[in-house]
């Protein structure tokens, strides 16, 4: 199962996605789709490294709320309650470190190269 | 309050003046000593009832996470009520109640709206300082601001005066920097200091907030970055008591002029620090629950500086 919850303009997203990677002859397949579980009040995995233009999902597992804030503001998701996903798509290289707004100590990173 | 401490010339010397009393579910009392719980016997109860009909009490509730439904406990609402029901059968009735945050789990309207409900039906004055729960609407903070917010500064930061005692409710939830643990900030620490000019050192402080100020368990998250610099505007008080919440379980530290307790929530425990892979809801047997919620009332002795601290669960 990729998601538990998907609100009807995620499942839009989805379809509209895999419509042009079907097209440009990449199917997207769930298993490789990328994607950071929290849980046990962690990311997992800690570091995680894709190429630009990837979108990365973000999925609370946890029976508490957590928040996915980047440290330079550069994305910041909604409360996610216990099966709630985030989705953010990284266009530019780097490294882009994050954290939990509700348990900062909580800290994560994703790599972005080509 | 026990008295064993006293010192020669028949004062309580300045590292017992604030020692804490646990009547738990089974009965078992509890003393603080150089923060070293000890267990007393049942003795001491009259003297706890002796403070409660003498002193002025106030009852402290955490952490109620109206809208948690999870296994840990599908029926927040429900022990809550319990709760509030247990504190209206009091035979002391407390003068005011505190709430140390985390009143909703998600901070919905209807969530806050239930709280208030369940909480104010009781009809006590009741404090509120915000918990991390309660800041995540779409407003980040601006459902609890709107109920709560009145006549307070900033985050939701205030003071208050009853019966000599100096109230402190600060807001350690907002502005969390990555990789840090509970925040009060400099606009919060300056204010702090100035509400505190005008205060006598004879007179005794309560400061509540939600994530300790003391840290107990900083991998969890158990504990405030600058949490020193409000202690340190705290010194020259001969007594300080720190109420906090969050953590869901009783933790307790003297430390000088100092005590630090937390409570209990009344929706569902936590591990002790470093017990588990990780804080969160933890799932008892269905029959531990509620010896393992809680409220917890505090009272003032009337010209003393002691503060009596008795917890008492659901059970």
């Amino acid at each position: 199962m990729l998601c538990i919850r998907l609100p009807a303009r995620h499942m839009a997203a989805i379809l509209a996605a895999f419509t042009l990677t079907t097209a440009t002859c990449q199917p997207l397949r769930a298993a490789d789709a990328p994607m950071v579980r929290i849980e046990n009040f962690a990311f997992t995995p800690p570091v995680l490294t894709v190429k630009p233009g990837t979108t990365v999902t973000f999925r609370n597992d946890d029976d508490i709320p957590h928040l996915v804030v980047a440290n330079d503001s550069s994305f910041r998701s909604k409360a996610l309650d216990t099966g709630d996903t985030y989705e953010f798509t990284f266009t530019k290289a780097g490294d882009f470190a994050y954290f939990c707004g509700l348990h900062p100590h909580m800290q994560g990173k994703i790599t972005v190269a080509p | 309050m026990t008295h064993h401490h006293d010192d020669d010339n028949g004062h309580i010397s300045r590292r017992h003046a604030l020692e804490c009393m646990i009547w738990a579910g089974t009965g078992v009392l509890w003393t603080i000593s150089g923060g070293i719980p000890v267990s007393l016997n049942l003795l001491g109860e009259a003297q706890a009832a002796e403070a409660m009909a003498t002193g002025f009490t106030f009852l402290q509730i955490s952490d109620s996470h109206i809208g948690f439904d999870k296994a840990a406990n599908p029926h927040a609402i429900d022990t809550l009520k319990e709760a509030m029901g247990k504190i209206q059968a009091l035979p002391q009735k407390p003068a005011f109640m505190i709430h140390t945050g985390d009143i909703t789990h998600l901070s919905k309207a209807a969530q806050f709206d239930n709280a208030a409900q369940i909480i104010g039906g009781a009809g006590f004055d009741v404090h509120y300082v915000p918990g991390e729960h309660d800041l995540i609407d779409d407003g980040n903070g601006k459902a609890y601001l709107d109920r709560y917010g009145k006549g307070t500064r900033g985050a939701g930061w205030y003071s208050f005066d009853q019966n000599g005692v100096h109230f402190v409710a600060l807001v350690n939830v907002v502005n969390l920097k990555a990789g840090g643990l509970g925040n009060l900030g400099a606009e919060q620490l300056a204010w702090l200091a100035d509400d505190l000019k005008a205060v006598s050192a004879s007179t005794p402080i309560v400061v509540f907030a939600h994530i300790p100020l003391w840290a107990v368990y900083p991998e969890w998250g158990w504990g405030t970055d600058d949490a020193a610099q409000a202690l340190g505007l705290l010194k020259r008080f001969g007594s300080v008591t720190v109420l906090n919440g969050h953590i869901h379980q009783i933790m307790q530290k003297v430390e000088g002029n100092v005590t630090f307790h937390t409570a209990r929530s009344t929706a569902f425990p936590q591990p002790a620090p470093g017990t588990a892979a990780s804080p969160g809801p933890m799932t008892v047997p269905a029959g531990q629950l509620r010896g393992l919620l809680g409220t917890s009332s505090v009272t003032v002795k009337q010209g003393g500086q002691d503060l009596a601290i008795i917890d008492s669960t659901l059970a």
